[in-house]
């Protein structure tokens, strides 16, 4: 197995993804690595936009192809626990899409709406935002605000900033050198950053080059994995997928959850290749039925 | 009611219930002062229901209507869609 093979992640960790669209990795990046990265991230945004900017990458390009050594940047995308979680969400060297630099002064008041990226997007593929802060982000200190849950629904961009506050909304805080990676669709925004402290964070949109299905380690996956009779209103596990797939968010009433329920599912289904695969019987309910009349 | 738009100011409040009741419980809000004194809620939700908006005064301008689910995308979920909008007159 390469390094890498040896960091995918685990059933119950992409699991717990889709459920929740964020997966975090506190401090998985040495702290020498962060701090070249901070020296790094400061050139790119002195160069943004110009001819100077050093390992400029363009969308399109495969990721074992941007930032070459010796990029901080490049080092951190290659750094084995954040490869190995990037292949198991994507496969096999996805390709860049777009990357920035937020940079969060102290005392900066302003935040952004809450909104999805990019544009409103009906796929079961998914592109990955890895959200990398290489600083520590105390609580309250500008780190990404997002809604866990929230990345199945169909919105576009900023439509949803009206909502100014959503129960169960986090802040990012956390330790130097963290990755925290985003399903596509989550609802995030940039806060104000009241604290005496500039925020640094590096995201970087990948888009998958093959099917998700089964990249990661999965070798707990038949231990995990449920039929379609795992249903919480007959005889069902709570150390499943469906289990996991069951998460509550604060934000969500019962019909709420019966939707997400469904959406939880047919992901799980792409990325396992089981077309069985339920939670709760909403899906084999219907097309059980669907050809009977 | 009528404002005068002298000496008053309209406040306003959205709130998002799970489900379409106003008994429902609140599950996202926002909050804008025409006064300018306060510029946001933070923290826990203000009330725990719409019914608890009603009862502290503040006044129903408009509930969403019940969902009606469009054929063939039935299960798609996107906006929060029980969104009551208040208002309150104060002093500017």
């Amino acid at each position: 197995m390469t390094e890498v093979g040896e960091h995918l992640l685990a059933t119950r960790d992409v699991a717990e993804f889709v459920a929740r669209g964020f997966l975090a990795l506190p401090a998985v990046v040495p702290d020498e690595l962060n701090a070249a990265a901070v020296e790094e991230l400061g050139q790119i945004l002195a160069t943004w936009g110009s001819d100077a900017r050093a390992f400029a990458p363009s969308s399109g390009q495969r990721l074992s192809a941007i930032y070459p050594e010796p990029s901080a940047i490049g080092a951190v995308l290659r750094h084995p626990p954040v490869a190995g979680a990037l292949r198991s969400l994507l496969g096999a060297d996805p390709v860049f899409d777009h990357d920035f630099v937020h940079h969060k002064p102290a005392g900066d008041p302003f935040g952004q709406p809450l909104h999805q990226d990019a544009m409103i997007d009906p796929s079961i593929a998914f592109d990955v935002q890895l959200f990398y802060f290489p600083n520590e982000v105390t609580p309250g200190g500008g780190g990404t605000g997002f809604v866990p849950g929230t990345h199945l629904r169909r919105v576009h961009e900023t439509d949803v900033g009206r909502y100014v506050h959503v129960a169960g909304e986090r802040q990012w805080e956390g330790p130097a050198g963290s990755v925290v990676l985003f399903h596509q669709g989550l609802w995030h925004r940039g806060m104000p950053n009241p604290s005496t402290t500039d925020r640094l964070m590096y995201k970087i949109r990948l888009n998958p080059t093959e099917p998700q299905v089964r990249h990661w380690d999965t070798g707990d996956l038949d231990e995990l994995h449920n039929g379609p009779d795992d249903h919480l209103f007959a005889r069902f596990r709570t150390d499943s997928v469906a289990g996991i797939l069951r998460h509550r968010e604060l934000w969500q009433g019962e019909a709420d959850h019966r939707l997400e329920l469904a959406a939880r599912a047919t992901l799980w289904r792409y990325l396992t290749g089981d077309d069985r695969f339920d939670v709760d019987w909403y899906l084999t309910r219907t097309e059980a039925r669907s050809g009977l009349a | 009611m009528t404002m005068d738009p002298s000496a008053q100011r309209q406040q306003v409040l959205f709130l998002y219930l799970e489900h379409s009741g106003l008994d429902g419980r609140v599950v996202a809000w926002s909050f804008h002062d025409g006064s300018g004194r306060a510029t946001d809620l933070d923290g826990s939700p203000p009330y725990a229901t719409g019914t608890g908006a009603l009862r502290d005064g503040w006044r129903l301008l408009q509930a969403s209507p019940v969902p009606q689910r469009l054929p063939g995308a039935e299960r798609v979920a996107g906006r929060l869609e029980h969104e009551l909008v208040f208002e309150r007159i104060v002093d500017a």
